[in-house]
C-alpha cells in the first residue's frame, strides 16, 4: 500500500514453506448450514486454499473475501478460511461472502500458533487473533505457495495467488 | 470426523437442555457420535428439516439403523433400546 509512511512490521514468521506438509488441526467447520469439528486433514481432499484473516468484521477480512471471491479462486480450489471468531459470526460473514468457503473456528489461535502468524493485538488486551496469510496446499497437505503479511496491515498478491493456482491447481 | 466415523449423527443446538439430554444418554452407553450444530433460529435450520422432516433440535441420524429421528425423549428411548444393555445392535 501507499501510503507516504511506514506501516507497522510485524515480526518475522516461521510459517510453513512450499515443500512442507501444513500442520493438521482439528476446530469446528463452518458450513452454510452448519458446524461440526473437522481436521484440515479430512477436509483437504485436492488443492485447497487455506487463508488466514482477521477477526470477522474487521475490514482486512471483508477485503480478503471479497477479492477471493472477485477472483473467483472458487471455481479451481476447495477454500477454506481461519479466524478467531466463533461459529456465529463466521455463520453471518457466509451470508455476505466467502461464496463456497468453509470457515474453521479457532477462537484461542492455537492454529495461528501452529503456523506462526499469529497477531497479538495492539489495544485488545488478551485478543490474539490471525495474520493475514494464504497457502496453497496440495491434496497430500503440502504447501504449494505460502505468503504471510510482514505488515500490519497487508493483503495478499491474488494475481500471484491465481498464479500459483494456475500451475498448481 | 473424529473417533474413527461414528454412524450416529447428533443435530444440536448449543446449550440446548434437550440436546444434552440425548448427549448424556450416547455418553453413558459408550455410543459415538458426530455433533453438528445448528442455529438457534428456526428458519435457519434447512438442513435439519431435510434430514428429519422437523426443524426442531435434537435431531439423530444413525448409519447403523437407518433411522433418523426428533424429540428427545424418543431419542431417548430409541438409544436405550438399540445400544442398551440386550439392545439390538
Amino acid at each position: 500500500m501507499e501510503l507516504g509512511f511506514e506501516v507497522i512490521d510485524l515480526p518475522t514468521s516461521d510459517h510453513p514453506e512450499p515443500g512442507d506438509t501444513a500442520p493438521d488441526f482439528t476446530r469446528p467447520l463452518v458450513g452454510p448450514e452448519y458446524w461440526a469439528d473437522a481436521s484440515l486433514s479430512d477436509v483437504v481432499g485436492g488443492p485447497t486454499l487455506l487463508a488466514f484473516h482477521p477477526m470477522d468484521g474487521a475490514f482486512p477480512a471483508t477485503y480478503m473475501w471479497n477479492a477471493i471471491d472477485d477472483h473467483g479462486f472458487a471455481e479451481d480450489v476447495q477454500l477454506v478460511g481461519v479466524s478467531a471468531s466463533s461459529p456465529y459470526e463466521h455463520k453471518d460473514l457466509l451470508e455476505e461472502r466467502a461464496e463456497g468457503a468453509r470457515l474453521f473456528s479457532d477462537p484461542d489461535a492455537g492454529v495461528a500458533e501452529a503456523y506462526d502468524v499469529e497477531n497479538h493485538l495492539d489495544g485488545m488486551e488478551g485478543v490474539t487473533e490471525h495474520r493475514p496469510a494464504v497457502f496453497l496446499l496440495d491434496a497430500d497437505r503440502t504447501v504449494q505457495y505460502a505468503w504471510v503479511a510482514d505488515e500490519w496491515p497487508a493483503f495478499p498478491d491474488y494475481e500471484e495467488v491465481a498464479a500459483a493456482i494456475d500451475e498448481h491447481a | 470426523m473424529t473417533d474413527s466415523d461414528p454412524q450416529i449423527t447428533l443435530y444440536r443446538l448449543q446449550a440446548c437442555p434437550f440436546c444434552e439430554r440425548v448427549v448424556r444418554v450416547l455418553d453413558d452407553l459408550d455410543v459415538a457420535y458426530d455433533s453438528r450444530f445448528v442455529e438457534p433460529m428456526h428458519s435457519e435450520r434447512n438442513v435439519v428439516k431435510r434430514v428429519s422432516g422437523k426443524r426442531s433440535v435434537p435431531a439423530i441420524v444413525d448409519g447403523n439403523t437407518g433411522v433418523t429421528m426428533s424429540e428427545s425423549a424418543n431419542i431417548v428411548a430409541y438409544l436405550e433400546r438399540t445400544y442398551g444393555d440386550g439392545g439390538a445392535a
